[in-house]
């Protein structure tokens, strides 16, 4: 335990004079203000400011999941000792895989939430296999959820149970394979000095003002491109892919990474998607949770570029795999 | 980014979260409910600026006093050049500050309406209760659509209703009403369109929103974007009305 008065020596670096941050800020702030008028004229042009609602719209939606994720993992980060998962989660890691993707269930909320939790569980000594299986179980097989899922599918009841059925498969299939061919050395996990802090109060706020601000700032990328593929994806090619059982499954689940909707609302357009085959909406009601432009920038920002490369597009195929396996089987 | 610009930008962010769910300019983008927890969101950043602020003002200093160039020096410095310590993408935060503070942009209407196909594949598709009482009788645009459309207006029958909307060109020019639905956010936000017929509004701008009373009509038409069936009302009256606060069904 670090004592209150070591500090990290840069610390103590010669004072330097230079434009720092606050005032950078404070100059965008004036420019911002100044520049009101022609700023929000430009963005009243159709095109646009439907671009501007819908990454606005995101933000909205996904902040507060966000800001609970965060205080979440940084009660988990500062105030659950290590010695509580060891004793929570079974020793053997094979085990401890599908364990901590049914632990997905207890929390509500969606995927945004889930990134920063599963970086404070591997800080914590969490196996990465598992926390991995949470990250990915989590906002799929949460009540909140499924209780969307039903009240979208109205006829179709098996689909709550396809959606939870894949994507446990998917996550706890992911976790053992993080075992068998997962690097330690592609987890790169920021040191985080102020974690260790002696006052909990002041690293668990520094926890949450450092986590927001860096995984915030990734949202934003995430919600921008998707409100940027949402502008562009004409939804009338769409319409030439449902015949097509192959291209439809490959399709929907493709759509799901591009539109990064919330997965507590993704059963609604899923619905509405009614061309399509009910498999081929399953793939895309299990990908989306996982799989998508606003996690993947998350997952970048969180565990680094080398883990997020290899760990999207396997989470990918597996769920399309599994999909298509769970939806020949119940659908 | 240092500490205290972090701290000001999850403010700013905090305090435009708050602003935007106390006023009704949340609306705009996701469903009442969200409400509580956007305010507890915004209590929860305006609280951790706060707290970053306390901690940065108390914060023993061994050797030199506090000094704010001295912040700056080190924390663009020294920790950005060992891995990400303070995160520089924290920047981007400011673009939703911008969005909701500044810009607020307007809540999904014509233009998106008519990028999408109409969303009535996930409707109800049978058992339609009797419509509520009253001359005319008070419907959504998705209720008038579903009933048009997968009960051929049985459960309307001969009675009047009342729908809200705004207006839309179809791709013929032809006159809709359109209403946006919505499950979560305006990123799933899906349209509804009726096909107006008889008295229907002319010469307004699409966006108008009104108010038409009118009856069942047998006329359809075929969304080009979707395929999708889109049913007409035969307009008896109709009225321009004020934007409303909840532009969304769902």
């Amino acid at each position: 335990m670090t004592a209150v008065d070591q500090r990290p020596p840069e610390q103590t670096e010669k004072p330097r004079i230079r434009i720092g941050s606050v005032e950078i800020l404070a100059v965008l702030l004036v420019l911002l203000v100044v520049f009101r008028g022609p700023v929000a004229g430009a963005l009243s042009e159709p095109a646009l400011a439907t671009w501007t609602t819908v990454f606005v719209s995101v933000m909205v939606q996904a902040t507060p999941f966000l800001v609970f994720g965060v205080a979440l993992s940084a009660v988990i980060a500062v105030y659950v000792p290590r010695s509580f998962w060891a004793k929570a989660l079974p020793r053997h890691p094979a085990l401890a895989v599908p364990v901590a993707s049914g632990a997905g269930i207890i929390l509500p909320g969606c995927e945004c939430g889930a990134v920063p939790i599963a970086g404070s569980l591997m800080r914590r000594g969490v196996t990465p296999a598992a926390a991995l299986a949470f990250l990915l179980a989590a906002p799929a097989i949460n009540p909140i959820v499924l209780a969307s899922t039903a009240v979208a599918f109205p006829n179709n009841p098996e689909m709550v149970v396809a959606r939870g059925v894949a994507s446990l498969l998917v996550a706890t299939a992911m976790g053992w394979l993080w075992l068998r061919l997962g690097r330690l050395d592609w987890i790169r996990l920021p040191h985080r000095p102020e974690l260790d802090d002696a006052s909990k109060g002041r690293a668990f706020w520094a926890a949450v003002r450092h986590d927001i601000t860096h995984a915030g700032g990734f949202l934003v990328l995430g919600a921008m491109a998707a409100a940027t593929i949402r502008e562009f994806v004409p939804a009338r090619w769409l319409q030439t892919l449902g015949d097509n059982p192959v291209l439809s499954v490959l399709a929907l689940a493709l759509l799901a990474v591009l539109l990064s909707i919330c997965s507590e609302a993704d059963a609604f357009v899923a619905a509405s998607l009614s061309q399509f085959s009910l498999t081929a909406r399953l793939a895309f009601l299990v990908v989306g949770p996982m799989v998508d432009l606003k996690l993947v920038s998350m997952q970048t920002g969180v565990f680094g570029r080398r883990f997020a490369s290899r760990f999207a597009p396997a989470t990918f195929a597996v769920a399309v795999l599994v999909s298509v396996l769970v939806g020949g089987v119940l659908l | 980014m240092n500490r205290q610009a972090q701290a000001v930008v999850l403010l700013l962010l905090g305090g435009s979260v708050l602003k935007a769910s106390l006023s009704d300019l949340y609306l705009r983008y996701v469903k009442e409910g969200l409400r509580p927890f956007l305010i507890a969101a915004g209590v929860m950043l305006v609280a951790a600026a706060v707290a970053t602020l306390w901690f940065e003002v108390r914060r023993p200093v061994a050797g030199h006093d506090e000094h704010d160039h001295d912040e700056h020096g080190h924390d663009e410095h020294g920790h950005d050049e060992h891995g990400h310590h303070e995160p520089r993408v924290g920047w981007f935060l400011l673009l939703p500050v911008l969005g909701l503070l500044l810009v607020a942009p307007p809540a999904l209407g014509s233009y998106a309406a008519s990028q999408s196909g109409t969303a009535l594949g996930n409707a109800q598709t049978s058992d339609f209760p009797p419509l509520p009482a009253g001359d005319p009788a008070r419907i959504s645009v998705l209720d008038y659509a579903s009933r048009a459309v997968f009960d051929r207006g049985l459960s309307i029958g001969d009675r009047r209703v009342e729908l809200t909307g705004f207006l839309m060109a179809g791709p013929e020019g032809e006159q809709y009403l359109g209403r946006m639905i919505l499950s979560c956010c305006a990123a799933d936000a899906r349209p509804i369109k009726v096909g107006l017929t008889g008295a229907a509004p002319s010469g307004l701008a699409p966006d108008t929103w009104v108010e038409v009373v009118g009856r069942y009509n047998e006329r359809t038409a075929t969304d080009t974007v979707n395929g999708e069936t889109i049913p007409y009302l035969e307009v008896a009256e109709w009225r321009e009305i004020p934007v409303p606060k909840q532009q969304y069904e769902g």
